[in-house]
C-alpha cells in the first residue's frame, strides 16, 4: 500500500509539469493582453507597449517560461500582473470558502441523496421512485442562478432568516459561518444531488438483480438487510467515483454559485485571472487544481480497496 | 451596530443560546461602516497607470488633489491654499495649505507635489498637452512650487482639477519613476486610509476614516470645499451579479450601488427605504469606432453611410438602458448638457426617419465603392454595455445590406484586438468595428477626449482616423481664450462628421441606488463618500 | 399517435397497417417508458428542425423598442431584453442546445468508454493512461474554451470540443470503477481461462456491466454540457449570443429572473422536458438490454 501511494505521488509529478506547460502555451497563444487591461479603455497603444515592456510581457515565450520555472523551483508562484499580490497569498485567501462551499455541498449531497437512490432502487418503478426520478431530471435541467435567486428571496427576503452574500470565515464563529453558507451549499447541491441519486439508484439496481443478492433474499433474509449488507456494499464503488468526479467539479465550476452569493471562491478567482489573463494567477491556479486533482482522485482508489477488497493495486 | 447586524443576529439569538457571546462581537462592531457595491473589481491601484474610473474612485478615497471642482465645474483649491499667476500669464505660483499629511505622518512638500504632476504629465492626455506648454515645474520652497509655461496655456486650472483621471498627489518616493511601472503603495493624504490587510483583490476593498485630515473650512460643494470623513470604515464590497447586489441593497447588507442595472430598478423602487438619484448629471457617451486603415471603412463615405444606417440611437439606448429618463439622445460630440454642446454638422439623419435613412445609407455605400467585403463587429459578450451596441450595430447594419461577422469574444480579447491595423489576409484578428463608452467629463473637451485626435501618424487612438484639418482645429482649442473655445468647437463638430472619426451611439445617465439610512451624498459626477453620513 | 408513429416507424415501415398497430401496441404496453420518452425526444427534435414553419419570426432580428413584453398574441412567449421574440429563441435554440448536449454526450461517454474498458482491463495501461485524465481533468472547461476560441473563433465545434475534453475523464474513471470490481468476479475468470479473447470479454462481460451507470452519466452530460454552454456564451466563450440556444436564451435572461420569470423558466421547461425524455429512453434502453433488471421491474 506503501509502495503505491509513493508510487502514485511520484506518478502525479510529469502529470502536473505536463498540465502546467499546456496551459502556459495555450494561454500565451490566445490573444488578450492584459497590458492593454490595465492600460484602460482610452488608452494609447504607446502607453500599452510600454506597459508590455514593463511587465515583461513582450520577451520570448520561452525565456517567459523559464523565469517562471525558475521562480517555481524556489518555491515561488510570482505576483498578480493586477493587484501585485503574491499568487500563494491570492490562493490562500480564497481557498477558505471553496473548501467550505465544496465540503458542505458534498455532506449535504450525500446524505440526502444516497438514501434517496437506495430506496427509488428498492421501490423500483413505484411513486417514491417516479418522485426520485422527477426531482433529478429538475436538479440537472435549471440553472443554478434559478435556484440560487429563489432561495435568496424566499429564505432572505421573504422570510428574512439569512443573510443574502458573503462569506464569513469559520474563525468567526460557527453559525455565522453556516448562516452565509447553507444557501450557497444547497443552490449546488440540487444539481449534485440529482446526479448521486441517479447513479446510487442505477448502480443499486444493478446489484440487486445479481444472482447472489436473489440468493440472500431467497435465503430469507431481511430487505433491508440486504439493500445495506450487500446492494449498497457492491454498489458504493461507483457511487464514490461519482463523488470523486463531483469534488472535481465543485472545485471548478463553482463560479456560477460563487457570482451569485458573492462568495470570494477559487472559482470566481481563476474565471477573473482568465477574463484579465492575469497569467501568473491562472498558472498558479492551475498547479494547484492539478494537484488537488490527483489528491482527489488518489483518496477515491484507495476508498475502492477498502470498499472492494477483490480490488487490488 | 447597522440594521443587517442586528436583523442577523435577531435571527441567531431566537434560533440557538449563543446570544450572550455573539452580542459582546456585535458590541465591537459600534463603529459606523458604509457599504458600497462599487461598479467593478479595483483591480489596479495606480492613478496614474490606468485610465479605468474604479482605480480613480480609489483615488478620490485616499488621496487629494491641488485643485477640484465645484458643483459648477469651476477649479477651486483644494490643496493650494493661495494662487497667483504673473502678469505675462505665463508663471503659476501655488502655496500649499499648511498641515496636509500623508497617511504615514510625513508632511505633504512640494517636492511630493512636482512629482506627482510631472508623472501625471507623461500619461494623462490633458497633462500631456500642458507640458507641450510648460518649460518647467519647480518646487520654490518647501511648500511652494511654480508652473512655468513656455507659451501661453489657459487650462492649467482646469488641468490641475481634471475630474476624470485627476492629479492626486503621491508621496515623492512614489511618484518618481517611470509612469508605466505600478505603484503598489497606497498611501496618500486624503480623507480615507487604504486597509492593506483586509483587501481582498476580486472580493473586498477597505478603508478607514483618517482621523489626523484636515479639511478645508469651507463648505463641501462638488469636489471642492471641505472633505470630511464622516463614517469610521467604509467596504467595497464586490458582488459580480447584478440581482444579488440588488437585493443585498433591499435587505441593508449593503448601503449603496454605485451602478445598479437600469432593468432591475423596478425591483428597486418598490422598496420605501431605498433611494435611486442621478448625481452625475452629465451622463455616459456611448460611442463606436471604425478602423479607418481596411475597407470598407477606410472611405469617409462609407463612414458617412453608417451615420445614416445607426442615426436612431435610441435603439441603443433602449438595448443599452431600457429606462426612457435616463436616455438621452445626442449628436454633440463634445457630450449634451455641457457648454460645448453644439448642433453644428448633424445632418439629416439625426431627424431619425429610419426608411429615409436605410436609403440614404445605401446610396452612399454604393458611392464608397462598397464591395460586399464582411464587415467584422467585436463583441465582447460579458460586457453588458458593449454588448447590447454591438448587437444593435450588427442589425443596422444588416438592414443597409452589409456583409456582418459579429464576432463573440471576451473584453480581454477586445482589448488585445483592437491594437490590430492588418487587414483580414494578413491577420485573422482583423476587425471593423468595436464599442465602448467614455464618462461625460473626459469627452467633452477637445482636450481630454480621447478618440477624437486625428493625426495622420497612425500613433492615435486605434482605429486610427486621419484627418490633417480636423486635427488642426482640435489644436487651436488649448491656445484660445475662453470666450473663443464655443466657435472652435463648432468648426470642429462640423469637420467630424464630415470625415467621422468615430459615431456617438447616444448618452446616457446612470443613477445610484442607496438606503435612506444615508444623508449627504454630494453631487458629484462621481460618486465621492466623504461627507456622507450613517443613520 | 402520428408522432408514435414515426418512432417506429422504421421497425414498422415494412409490416401490414393492422399488425402494425397490434406490434406497436404491444411495445408500448411493454416498454412504456420508452415509448413515452422517444415520443417526447421525437417531437422536440422535429421541432427544432422545422422550427420555420412553426409560426417563428427571425431569432436574431431584435425590435428594441418592443423589449422586454410580456406574452402576447403576437409574442407568445414575450420579448428579450433586444426585442427579439423569444418563441423563435427557444425553439431555434433547441437546434444548437441538442447538437451541443448529444455530441458531448455522444463523444465523451464513446471515447470514455473506450479509454475506460481498456484501462481498468489492462493494467500495464492503466497507470499512464489515468495520470493523463488526471492532468485533462484539471483544466477547467471554461478556460480551454477561451483559448481555443481566441486561438481560432467563436463556433458549434469548439464549444463540443471544449465541453467534451474534462468530460472524457469523468467517464474513464467511472467506467474503470465497474470493470475494477467485474475483473475480478469468477466468471470473468472462467471467460478468461477457458480463453475467450480480450475484446470478447470486454464486450460480452465488461460492458453489460458498465452499462446502467453509463447511461446516467451520459445523461446527465449531455443536459450539463447545455448548461455549461450558457456559462460559457456569457463569458464570450460559448456559441456566439446571438445563435440562440437554451443555454444563452437564460444566460442573458439572467438579469431579468425576478421580474420575468417566464424568460428562464420557459427555455428551461425545453430543457427539463428534453432531459426527461433522454432519462426515461436511456432507462427503458438499459431495461431492454438487460433482461435481467427487466425481470424485477
Amino acid at each position: 500500500m506503501l509502495a503505491f501511494l509513493i508510487r502514485r505521488a511520484l506518478a502525479a509529478v510529469p502529470v502536473i509539469a505536463v498540465v502546467t506547460v499546456f496551459v502556459f502555451a495555450l494561454l500565451h497563444l490566445a490573444p488578450g493582453d492584459p497590458a492593454a487591461i490595465i492600460a484602460g479603455d482610452l488608452a494609447t497603444a504607446e502607453d500599452i507597449a510600454n506597459i508590455r515592456a514593463k511587465l515583461g510581457l513582450d520577451r520570448p515565450l520561452l525565456v517567459q517560461f523559464f523565469t517562471w520555472v525558475v521562480q517555481l523551483l524556489h518555491g515561488d508562484l510570482g505576483k498578480s500582473i493586477f493587484s501585485a499580490h503574491p499568487v500563494t497569498q491570492l490562493i490562500g485567501q480564497r481557498l477558505e470558502p471553496t473548501l467550505s462551499l465544496t465540503l458542505t455541498t458534498l455532506v449535504i449531497s450525500i446524505v440526502i441523496a444516497v438514501p434517496l437512490g437506495v430506496v427509488a432502487a428498492w421501490r423500483a418503478g413505484s411513486w417514491i421512485d417516479r418522485g426520485v426520478m422527477g426531482f433529478a431530471v429538475f436538479g440537472f435541467s435549471v440553472p443554478g442562478f434559478v435556484i440560487g435567486y429563489v432561495l435568496i428571496w424566499l429564505f432572505a427576503i421573504e422570510l428574512d432568516w439569512l443573510p443574502v452574500q458573503g462569506y464569513t470565515p469559520l474563525a468567526k464563529g460557527f453559525l455565522p459561518w453556516l448562516a452565509n453558507i447553507i444557501l450557497p451549499s444547497a443552490t449546488l447541491a440540487c444539481a449534485y444531488m440529482a446526479l448521486i441519486a441517479r447513479i446510487t439508484r442505477a448502480a443499486t439496481l444493478e446489484t440487486l438483480s445479481q444472482d447472489y443478492i436473489r440468493t440472500a433474499q431467497a435465503k430469507g433474509l431481511a430487505t433491508r438487510d440486504v439493500l445495506m449488507g450487500h446492494a449498497l456494499r457492491n454498489a458504493a464503488v461507483p457511487i464514490v467515483t461519482v463523488i470523486g468526479i463531483g469534488v472535481a467539479l465543485l472545485i471548478g465550476g463553482v463560479v456560477v454559485t460563487e457570482s451569485v452569493f458573492a462568495i470570494p471562491g477559487l472559482g470566481r478567482l481563476t474565471v477573473d485571472a482568465i477574463l484579465r489573463r492575469d497569467y501568473p494567477v491562472i498558472q498558479g491556479i492551475i498547479l494547484v487544481f492539478s494537484g488537488a486533482y490527483v489528491l482527489v482522485n488518489l483518496i477515491v482508489d484507495l476508498l475502492y480497496t477498502v470498499l472492494d477488497p477483490r480490488i487490488r493495486y | 451596530m447597522d440594521i443587517i447586524q442586528r436583523r442577523r443576529f435577531a435571527v441567531v439569538r431566537a434560533a440557538c443560546a449563543f446570544a450572550a457571546l455573539l452580542a459582546v462581537s456585535a458590541a465591537a462592531h459600534a463603529q459606523s461602516v458604509l457599504r458600497l457595491v462599487p461598479q467593478s473589481d479595483l483591480k489596479i491601484l495606480d492613478t496614474v497607470q490606468t485610465t479605468n474610473n474604479i482605480t480613480s474612485n480609489h483615488g478620490y478615497m485616499i488621496y487629494d488633489t491641488l485643485f477640484a471642482l465645484d458643483s459648477k465645474f469651476v477649479p477651486k483649491p483644494q490643496m493650494v491654499d493661495t494662487y497667483a499667476k504673473s502678469a505675462d500669464g505665463l508663471t503659476w505660483s501655488f502655496k500649499l495649505r499648511p498641515g496636509l499629511k500623508f497617511h504615514d505622518g510625513q508632511p505633504v512638500t512640494s517636492k511630493d507635489v512636482v512629482a506627482s504632476v510631472l508623472r501625471f504629465a507623461k500619461r494623462i492626455p490633458a497633462g500631456v498637452t500642458m507640458m507641450q506648454f510648460t518649460k518647467e515645474i519647480v518646487a520654490t520652497g518647501p511648500d511652494t512650487f511654480e508652473i512655468r509655461l513656455a507659451k501661453p496655456f489657459g487650462l492649467v486650472l482646469e488641468t490641475l482639477a481634471g475630474p476624470e483621471n485627476p492629479l492626486f498627489i503621491t508621496r515623492e518616493a512614489d511618484a518618481t519613476g517611470d509612469p508605466n511601472t505600478a505603484i503598489t503603495t497606497a498611501v496618500g493624504s486624503g480623507p480615507f486610509i487604504f486597509v492593506r490587510d483586509e483587501w481582498v483583490p476580486g472580493s473586498k476593498v477597505v478603508y478607514r476614516r483618517n482621523p489626523d485630515y484636515k479639511p478645508r473650512a469651507d463648505a463641501p460643494d462638488g469636489f471642492a470645499g471641505g472633505k470630511l470623513a464622516k463614517v469610521d470604515r467604509v467596504e467595497w464590497l464586490v458582488i459580480p451579479d447584478a440581482n444579488t447586489a440588488v437585493q443585498a441593497l433591499i435587505k441593508g447588507e449593503v448601503d449603496i450601488i454605485e451602478i445598479p442595472q437600469t432593468d432591475l430598478l423596478p425591483l428597486i423602487r418598490k422598496d420605501p427605504n431605498i433611494s435611486v438619484k442621478v448625481i452625475d448629471r452629465v451622463g455616459t457617451q456611448a460611442i463606436y469606432r471604425m478602423n479607418h486603415l481596411i475597407p470598407p471603412f477606410n472611405n469617409a463615405k462609407a463612414r458617412q453611410a453608417l451615420l445614416y444606417a445607426t442615426g436612431d440611437q435610441k435603439d441603443y439606448l433602449a438595448s443599452m438602458i431600457g429606462y426612457g429618463e435616463y436616455e438621452r439622445p445626442c449628436w454633440a460630440v463634445f457630450v449634451c448638457g455641457t457648454p460645448f454642446e453644439t448642433q453644428a454638422g448633424v445632418g439629416d439623419w439625426a431627424k431619425g426617419d429610419k426608411r429615409a435613412n436605410i436609403e440614404k445609407a445605401k446610396q452612399l455605400l454604393k458611392e464608397a465603392g462598397y464591395k460586399g467585403e464582411k464587415v467584422v463587429i467585436l463583441d465582447p459578450v460579458e460586457a453588458h454595455l458593449a454588448h447590447a451596441q454591438a448587437v444593435v450595430t450588427a442589425q443596422k447594419l444588416r438592414e443597409i445590406g452589409m456583409a456582418v461577422d459579429l464576432q463573440a469574444i471576451d473584453w480581454g480579447t477586445q482589448s488585445a484586438r483592437r491594437q490590430i491595423k492588418d487587414p483580414p489576409d494578413k491577420n485573422p484578428g482583423a476587425w471593423n468595428i468595436f464599442h465602448t463608452w467614455g464618462g461625460g467629463l473626459a469627452m467633452n473637451s477637445p482636450l481630454s477626449n480621447t478618440p477624437t485626435p486625428s493625426a495622420c501618424d497612425g500613433k492615435n487612438w486605434f482605429g486610427w482616423p486621419c484627418d490633417e484639418e480636423l486635427e488642426k482645429i482640435r489644436l487651436e482649442f488649448p491656445l484660445a481664450a475662453p470666450d473663443k473655445q464655443k466657435e472652435i468647437v463648432e468648426r470642429l463638430q462640423k469637420r467630424f462628421y464630415e470625415v467621422v472619426p468615430y459615431i456617438p451611439a447616444g448618452q446616457f445617465l446612470t443613477p445610484i441606488a442607496y438606503r435612506k439610512s444615508l444623508s449627504g451624498i454630494l453631487d458629484t459626477p462621481r460618486l465621492v463618500l466623504w461627507n456622507i453620513e450613517k443613520k | 399517435m402520428a408522432t408514435d408513429a414515426t418512432a417506429t416507424a422504421t421497425a414498422a415501415a415494412a409490416l401490414p397497417a393492422s399488425r402494425t398497430r397490434t406490434r406497436l401496441g404491444a411495445f408500448v404496453r411493454r416498454h412504456p417508458t420508452v415509448a413515452i420518452g422517444g415520443t417526447l425526444l421525437v417531437a422536440i427534435v422535429l421541432a427544432s428542425i422545422a422550427a420555420p414553419w412553426l409560426g417563428t419570426v427571425d431569432p436574431i432580428a431584435i425590435e428594441p423598442s418592443h423589449r422586454l413584453q410580456d406574452p402576447s398574441a403576437e409574442h407568445w412567449f414575450g420579448t428579450d431584453r433586444f426585442g427579439r421574440d423569444l418563441y423563435s429563441r427557444v425553439i431555434y435554440g433547441g437546434r444548437v442546445s441538442m447538437i451541443v448536449g448529444s455530441s458531448v454526450a455522444g463523444l465523451a461517454t464513446l471515447i470514455g468508454l473506450a479509454i475506460g474498458l481498456v484501462s481498468g482491463y489492462v493494467r500495464a495501461v492503466d497507470v499512464v493512461v489515468m495520470r493523463i485524465m488526471d492532468g485533462m481533468m484539471a483544466i477547467p472547461a471554461i478556460m480551454l474554451a477561451i483559448a481555443l476560441i481566441a486561438l481560432s473563433k467563436a463556433s458549434v465545434l469548439i464549444v463540443i470540443i471544449a465541453v467534451t475534453l474534462p468530460e472524457i475523464p469523468r467517464v474513464v474513471r467511472l467506467v474503470r470503477s465497474v470493470v475494477l470490481t467485474i475483473r475480478e468476479q469468477p466468471y470473468i475468470e472462467a471467460a478468461t481461462a477457458i480463453g475467450t479473447s480480450v475484446p470478447r470479454v470486454m464486450l460480452r462481460h465488461l460492458l453489460p456491466n458498465a452499462l446502467p451507470a453509463l447511461i446516467v452519466q451520459a445523461t446527465y452530460i449531455g443536459a450539463s454540457a447545455v448548461l455549461i454552454e450558457a456559462a460559457l456564451s456569457f463569458l464570450g466563450a460559448g456559441t456566439p449570443p446571438e445563435v440562440p440556444s437554451w443555454g444563452n436564451v437564460m444566460a442573458e435572461a439572467r438579469p431579468y429572473f425576478q421580474l420575468k420569470p417566464a424568460m428562464v423558466l420557459l427555455p428551461g421547461l425545453f430543457l427539463a422536458v428534453t432531459v426527461l425524455a433522454i432519462n426515461l429512453v436511456g432507462d427503458g434502453l438499459r431495461d431492454m438490454l438487460d433482461p435481467r433488471l427487466a425481470r424485477r421491474m
